[in-house]
């Protein structure tokens, strides 16, 4: 295929902001129209490249190659394999959800779509990179747009939102720059000087040789881990997670759940597992047991939440402990699993944060016990909840529970006691998501909420979209799992070779 | 002989001279702006002349001045830093009450001894170097007569900058006593055993440069200076003075101290990480934004240093690479400050407060600016800090780099307390924000030039490792 199509598709919110930057502050509904357009392109594209990747023959497919940094061995390297076909896909998704869950703003509108569109943008980047270097420019650039998002756009509620936003990127840019060290590090010793490259087939070529000794890759796989597990807020990183979504605008609460987490994860087994594998091998059981905290812990503090989005910040938390946990097996099924839940659940709290930021603009309240029954005035908003909470506790029929199901049977594998005992999470799930459902949509109708109006058509595009996709998918798993096993399989001769290798604690 | 060796420095010392017989032939109250404009214009000429001398490597005087790739690197840093410092200084070298084409004639003259400096292969050149530059420095800090902070400022410099000079100049002659040497390459030659009197020699040299670039323990100075100083002042300080006490310090590193018995190296892996523990922390407090990028520019001070930990080529070159992306950093930082000076009349990061609403450029350019310094890609600091750091990692010091890559993202903190001022607080009044455009056009070329290293940093990086390579026999 000659178009290149990943390029178009990284480029397509870029454009949309050059062309943003051209509009006057007030031409407000035109700047959202343009916004929508680059963000309806991006996502036809990579519908389209989804469709189009052939998971038979797997493999990194869509390539792009041009000359960058010679001298430090970067190039311009886009392609996407079947562990980023699916992830570039979301983020194209909630992207375009985004931009519509975001048509009620009218405060600074044109600086608020060029930072989320470059917010976008970088996700974009990051899953489509196939070098090292490239990635990790995209991978930072996500977090001052969402910081200036969070002080300018987002709301105050139980802490304020510069506290938010300033612990946010506290915590994520410290993260990165032990992750960067990481990397370099890595980098550094993969190759001798003259030969190094940043090209990620060439990294991992390396990772399963054992080019670098077991030493080191377990100082720059910890190194790695800090950066990529507060990404994907694993405990005890998670700290900045709730009150960041709490404090951000509606739609960045969607990228930074649906889609930054994911990148975390991306990270931990793109850069991690494929290039230090031993170094991943030695701290996987202790990701898996910090990662089991998550689910519970978190999962705990969901029952209490009286705040809508603090309890979906709480429960992002918790899923994405599910992910870690695939992750860490290192096992061909838990990794299946672990990317499928990164596409489910991208979808479906980006779907939930979407209506919570609805029911926030129109009632001003995010709190579950003054909603009462909001499902009187809101059907439409309340079968957006239905879908995003029966997905969270992993109903049949949609794609969480295939996921998530996946994840499990790896575990049981690798980390029997970790699989029980995470398990048990969707219990305290499926408790708090019933009960907050209960409470906020399905309880006595409250006369003051009665003005409200319901999902409009922008409000409906999110809804729809992001349903639509947890539906189908769930319906027809195979057309995605098939896909993202594409791209685990091949790893099975990696995943072999450290099945022995040396770990923390013996393992669980 | 060859006289063309010094063409450089001799065609900036005749702006210079012109430029003053210019003032001359100027009656007392007319404006003197186009004095600034004719500093550009030349200044301008002299720097693309400057790419003739690539490729030359040749030296004058038996060794005294060594102009290879490296030092005409860092010249035409200067000359950039230079150019577009009076850029942005026009206006308010037109407000200041005296001597106002002097204020470019000294910038001139400060700018050739850096280039000495870049140059100096001997320690007489060095001395004459950083000599002519700190005297310039003098004047120029303490420009303002009628203020008592620059005033003050110049005095603080003036003792401090005199002390560091004379415990440097002991430690010369301490190194000149042992091998009887005073070039570079012939005290190498002479091969010093380790001594504690050359371990007292060097450390006293090193505590010179360390002056000059601001290093702790021999920072203090730094925010006091950079807070009394004109705003243009203060950025040459900044980006020029500090470039040039590294020109010199990297030659010594890299041609005097590998032929002694002592790990100097090490020596500067403490320099460093003092630097960027004290620059990044003691910045977080600051609410003059001058001062804060005085800690700043320490913490800059240290990042840049791990390029002479690692010793190698690879850490010069990400040295080299750094310092000139510095400059464009600086230049934005500081350009936005001088107009917001001197439409506000204060130096507070409070003062900032809704740029964002009344100049958004200018506001752009200063988070540009900023997050430059602190290494977020794609501006160019993520790349020069890429470099340094890879580079010393390579050279076996992983804790070093795991240091400066956390405590820059620390450093986003108090960046971030500027731009949070610039775009959510409300400004302070309504009057139109008033930019002239040369400043405007100043901080616009440094935010693009930020942009452009950092997404395409290639030719640059090949630039710098040319200029890397050739300091090293």
């Amino acid at each position: 295929m000659s178009l290149p199509i990943l390029s178009l598709i990284l480029f397509a919110p870029i454009v949309g902001v050059a062309v943003i930057l051209c509009l006057p502050q007030t031409a407000g509904r035109m700047i959202k129209m343009v916004a929508g357009g680059a963000m309806w392109i991006c996502f036809a594209l990579s519908a389209i490249m989804f469709m189009n990747y052939d998971w038979r023959t797997g493999g990194v497919q869509f390539t792009e190659i041009a000359a960058w940094l010679p001298d430090a061995g970067a190039s311009y390297h886009l392609g996407v394999d079947g562990i980023s076909a699916p992830l570039t896909l979301l983020m194209s998704v909630v992207g375009l959800s985004g931009v519509y869950s975001s048509w009620r703003i009218d405060k600074r509108i044109k600086e608020y779509f060029v930072l989320f569109l470059l917010l976008v943008a970088g996700v974009a980047g990051a899953f489509v990179a196939r070098d090292l270097l490239l990635f990790l420019l995209f991978y930072e650039v996500v977090v001052i747009p969402m910081y200036i998002l969070i002080v300018v756009w987002g709301s105050t509620k139980r802490v304020t939102k510069e506290y938010a936003g300033m612990k946010l990127v506290v915590y994520l840019l410290i993260g990165s720059g032990f992750m960067l060290a990481g990397v370099f590090s890595l980098y550094v010793l993969a190759n001798p000087a003259g030969q190094r490259t940043f090209d990620m087939a060439a990294l991992a070529a390396q990772g399963l040789n054992g080019a670098i000794a077991p030493e080191h890759q377990i100082v720059s796989f910890f190194l790695m881990m800090l950066g990529f597990a507060t990404l994907a807020s694993m405990w005890p990183f998670h700290y900045w997670s709730p009150d960041g979504h709490a404090g951000a605008p509606t739609a960045v609460s969607m990228v930074h759940a649906g889609l930054l987490k994911k990148l975390g994860a991306y990270g931990l087994l793109r850069v991690g597992l494929l290039m230090v594998p031993v170094g991943f091998k030695f701290w996987a059981p202790m990701m898996a047991a910090f990662a089991t905290v998550s689910v519970i812990y978190a999962a705990f503090i969901c029952l209490t939440q009286s705040d809508l989005k603090y309890m979906v910040g709480f429960s992002s938390v918790s899923h994405m402990g599910y992910i870690v946990i695939g992750i860490a097996t290192a096992d061909v099924i838990g990794l299946n699993g672990a990317v499928a839940n990164m596409f489910a659940h991208g979808i479906m709290t980006a779907l939930f944060f979407s209506m919570i930021g609805h029911v926030y603009n129109t009632a001003h309240t995010r709190d579950i016990k003054d909603l009462g029954g909001l499902a009187h005035q809101m059907p439409k908003a309340a079968v957006g909840f239905m879908i995003a909470g029966m997905a969270s506790l992993g109903l049949p029929g949609l794609l969480s529970f295939i996921a998530e199901f996946t994840i499990f049977t790896g575990t049981f594998e690798t980390y029997p006691v970790v699989a029980v005992v995470a398990i048990s999470g969707i219990i305290l799930t499926a408790l708090y998501v019933l009960r907050a459902l209960a409470d906020a949509l399905f309880g006595p109708r409250l006369a003051k909420w009665d003005s409200l109006p319901d999902l409009k058509l922008p409000e409906m595009v999110p809804l729809v979209l992001l349903s639509a996709f947890l539906i189908f998918f769930g319906f027809f798993p195979s057309l995605l799992m098939d896909v993202i096993n594409s791209g685990i399989e091949p790893m099975t001769p990696l995943l072999a070779k450290i099945k022995t290798a040396a770990t923390l604690w013996g393992g669980l | 002989m060859n006289i063309s060796v010094l063409a450089l420095e001799i065609s900036v010392a005749v702006l210079a001279l012109v430029l003053l017989a210019m003032d001359l032939s100027l009656e007392k109250d007319q404006p003197r702006r186009n004095i600034g404009y004719l500093a550009i214009c030349g200044l301008t000429g002299i720097f693309f002349f400057s790419f003739t001398r690539y490729g030359m490597n040749a030296t004058f005087w038996n060794g005294l001045f060594s102009l290879d790739d490296y030092a005409v690197f860092f010249k035409q840093a200067f000359l950039i830093g230079a150019i577009l410092v009076i850029l942005f200084s026009l206006d308010t070298v037109d407000q200041l009450p005296h001597s106002r084409a002097e204020f470019y004639v000294l910038l001139l003259f400060a700018v050739i001894g850096m280039m000495i400096l870049a140059s100096a292969n001997d320690l007489i050149t060095l001395y004459v170097g950083i000599e002519l530059m700190t005297f310039s420095f003098f004047i120029l800090v303490g420009y303002v007569l009628t203020d008592a902070r620059s005033t003050e400022a110049a005095i603080k410099y003036l003792i401090l900058a005199s002390a560091a000079s004379a415990v440097m100049l002991y430690g010369m002659s301490l190194i000149f006593g042992l091998s009887g040497q005073m070039n570079y390459a012939a005290i190498a030659a002479a091969g010093l055993p380790a001594s504690p009197a050359l371990l007292v020699g060097g450390v006293l040299l090193l505590s010179g440069f360390a002056f000059k670039i601001a290093a702790p323990p021999f920072h203090m100075w730094a925010p006091d200076v950079y807070e009394g100083a004109p705003v243009p002042i203060t950025a040459m300080l900044a980006m020029g003075s500090k470039a040039a006490g590294f020109a010199a310090m990297i030659r010594v590193f890299t041609n005097v101290f590998p032929s002694t018995g002592y790990p100097w190296p090490l020596l500067a892996l403490l320099l460093s990480g003092a630097a960027m523990l004290v620059g990044n922390i003691v910045a977080i407090p600051q609410t003059n934004i001058k001062r804060m990028l005085a800690y700043s520019s320490v913490a800059q001070a240290g990042y840049i240093l791990t390029g002479l930990v690692a010793g190698t080529a690879a850490g010069v070159k990400g040295m080299l690479f750094y310092l000139m992306i510095y400059v464009f950093a600086n230049v934005g930082a500081f350009g936005v400050v001088a107009a917001v000076s001197r439409h506000r009349n204060g130096e507070k990061i409070s003062d900032l407060a809704g740029l964002a609403r009344q100049a958004p450029v200018l506001a752009v350019a200063m988070t540009i600016s900023l997050l430059s310094m602190a290494g977020i890609p794609p501006l160019a600091g993520f790349m020069g800090k890429f470099f340094l750091f890879s580079a010393v990692i390579d050279a076996g010091h992983l804790g070093i780099a795991v240091l400066g890559f956390v405590l820059s993202m620390v450093s986003v903190y108090y960046y971030l307390n500027v731009v949070k001022s610039m775009y959510l607080a409300e400004p302070a009044d309504d009057r139109p924000f008033a930019v002239a455009g040369t400043l405007k056009f100043t901080v616009l070329f440094a935010m693009t030039a930020t942009l452009a290293m950092g997404i395409y940093p290639g030719p640059l990086s090949q630039l710098a490792e040319l200029a890397a390579k050739t300091v090293f026999h």
